[in-house]
């Protein structure tokens, strides 16, 4: 096995999801995917594993060496990423039995699960490649799986924002695919280590900052950050809760990544530093957290509600690649890996909500706290942490992110992370609220607590978001890690 | 739909043409230009010709809608279990030289098979995607 990890950590997903397409209706589908999931997960796991004991790994499809061929190259950066997307898949497919039994039409669950295994081949994909061009065509996999995967939402409005996420996200990946292809032209090659030796020859040429700035609005666009997330509430409302949930956890995840591999390994720091997108990402960053947040109070559903927050919470990784230093990029690497958790503990919740009440309007949930109280007990603990109250995984975030901030004394970014927390009590309050201190709407059904198959996935990422606030060895360690590689040179 | 006499008479004539030309590009791609994609957009051409001419139920009965979705499964899975058959052998994912009893003969075989795989593949995409937009009037 060894290095091939590596690679079957993409090709076993990659295989699964045309064989589940044709697999009998049924459960079939279902165990397929979920036993792919958990291999995968072990799959990451044992990658990050070595590669924290050994260093990066290379490996050569097709025996082509790099710079020629196409080379996955893992450190401690896409080994950390693509645990988390493992992850969150292996919790999400034991959660999508019955919500998708429920949500999809029986003749549509195959090619569902195929949709999401694809899905789930491009950001391992994405996590897993060291050549600047596969990144794009792993983009399109996910990107094109996740779009059919929103259009099969329940309402009519699943459509629009599926069209508009298509219309929103094409644009994306042809503005990174420009940049690409500029840098192409300068470098001649597509290999990201060998484009990191060749750029700091070129980087006096105009094609060359046109190249970045094309890529940085692609990628910008495809990780929903502020203003250019307006794909994002739409998506998240309208797709179905499993796709919510996966994508909400994965998805803009791994955009940063990228993000962060183009700003940081690919183009040299002094480079990125003396443009203007460091400053850029703290504003955008800033706006974001601000903005998006006081939008998410006014939401009357509450999937939108999340989206929004969600939103917000990518602000705050901005803000960490904004201020491009080691702890700077540790904050955004640890809200990465937190937000996955605490947004997958959220939505899964609310999506149990909704299995019961078939609704994700504000007003239709009053008092259903007591009526089904593990669930509730999990978004109190997603939404702690959510907020960043001490204990929770929220709260490490933001204190690395807080340090960042004073290590450059900046003190507006202090004073926005501070706000963005008190405008999070305002939303989360607003859920419990309604959850718990409101009347129970009376309109003659009688709500139970939620299956199993739903809340143990749920109260999983819930209890996560505990550990991870008190035991910070694994996000911290390996954030440390990963930071060290990408570099951070700003004090 | 109103049968014509003049379209009936050449659309006969040009699909076994087309399909010939098609795995002429099929299998002649590692020599000269052609491939896989190509020569299963040309390949679905005949049969989208076929529906168009003849009606489209008459092209519905040459591949049913089970099978199609089968076929465009197998291409993906023909592909990559090149890959992984190499893996077994030895090499690294989709490295063909390890195929044959030489490289050019291994590269030449394993080329050959992930080709035909996108063929497959690219065939039966485009076939499900006429007819889901060709039959959208009818339920």
């Amino acid at each position: 096995m060894g290095n091939h990890i590596s690679l079957l950590l993409v090709i076993v997903p990659l295989i699964a999801a045309p064989l589940v397409a044709v697999l009998p209706r049924g459960r079939l589908p279902w165990a397929t995917s979920f036993v792919v999931s958990i291999v995968c997960a072990v799959f990451a796991g044992m990658q990050l594993w070595s590669v924290l004991q050994g260093g990066v790994i290379s490996y050569e499809l097709g025996g082509w060496a790099p710079p020629w061929g196409i080379e996955y190259r893992i450190d401690a950066v896409n080994a950390f990423v693509a645990l988390i997307v493992a992850v969150i898949a292996a919790l999400t497919l034991p959660y999508a039995l019955l919500s998708v039994e429920q949500e999809i039409p029986e003749e549509k669950i195959p090619t569902f699960y195929s949709a999401l295994l694809l899905c789930l081949t491009g950001l391992l994909g994405i996590t897993q490649t060291g050549d600047i061009f596969n990144v794009f065509v792993f983009l399109e996999i996910s990107s094109l799986s996740s779009y059919a995967l929103i259009s099969l939402g329940r309402s009519r409005q699943a459509f629009t924002s599926s069209y508009q996420y298509l219309i929103m996200g094409t644009i994306g990946a042809t503005f990174y695919l420009i940049g690409v292809g500029l840098l192409y032209s300068q470098t001649g090659t597509l290999n990201m280590q060998d484009m990191a030796n060749i750029l700091p020859t070129v980087l006096h040429l105009n094609t060359v900052i046109t190249g970045f700035t094309f890529i940085m609005v692609g990628i910008a666009l495809k990780l929903a950050l502020f203003p250019l997330h307006l794909w994002l509430p739409n998506a998240y409302t309208y797709a179905p809760t499993v796709v919510t949930v996966f994508l909400a956890a994965t998805a803009t995840k791994v955009a940063v990544y990228v993000m962060l591999r183009i700003l940081f390994t690919i183009f040299p720091q002094t480079f990125t530093i003396a443009t203007p997108a460091d400053e850029l990402f703290i504003v955008a960053g800033m706006a974001g957290v601000i903005i998006a947040s006081v939008y998410a109070i006014y939401q009357k559903n509450i999937k939108r509600l999340l989206a929004y927050s969600s939103v917000a919470q990518i602000g705050y990784m901005a803000l960490g690649i904004g201020f491009a230093s080691t702890t700077g990029l540790m904050a955004a690497l640890i809200h990465l890996f937190n937000h996955a958790l605490m947004k997958g503990a959220l939505f899964m919740a609310i999506g149990a909500i909704i299995y019961r009440i078939d609704s994700c309007r504000l007003d239709q949930i009053h008092g259903l706290g007591r009526a089904m109280p593990w669930t509730f007990g999990a978004i109190i603990i997603g939404g702690l942490s959510l907020v960043g109250v001490p204990g929770t995984a929220g709260f490490i975030s933001k204190w690395y992110l807080v340090t960042a901030a004073l290590e450059q004394s900046a003190w507006i970014p202090v004073a926005v992370i501070l706000i963005g927390s008190l405008l999070a009590v305002v939303y989360v309050g607003k859920l419990i609220e309604a959850l718990y201190f409101k009347p129970v709407t009376d309109n003659g059904k009688v709500v139970t607590e939620a299956p199993l198959m739903l809340l143990v996935p749920t109260w999983g990422l819930a209890l996560a978001n505990l550990y991870f606030g008190l035991d910070t060895d694994l996000t911290v360690g390996v954030a440390e890690q990963a930071a060290a590689i990408l570099g951070g040179m700003k004090p | 739909m109103k049968p014509n006499l003049i379209l009936h008479v050449i659309a006969k004539f040009l699909i076994p043409l087309i399909i010939l030309f098609a795995l002429y590009v099929q299998f002649h791609g590692d020599f000269g230009p052609g491939g896989g994609f190509q020569a299963g957009v040309i390949f679905s051409a005949a049969i989208i010709l076929y529906s168009l001419v003849f009606g489209l139920e008459s092209g519905e009965k040459i591949i049913p809608h089970h099978w199609l979705r089968i076929l465009a499964s197998l291409g993906v899975v023909i592909y990559a279990g090149v890959g992984i058959e190499s893996l077994f052998l030895g090499g690294n994912y989709l490295d063909y030289t390890i195929l044959g009893s030489n490289q050019i003969a291994g590269q030449h075989l394993g080329i050959l098979l992930v080709e035909l795989g996108v063929g497959i593949t690219v065939a039966a995409a485009m076939l499900i995607l006429f007819f889901a937009f060709a039959g959208r009037g009818r339920e």
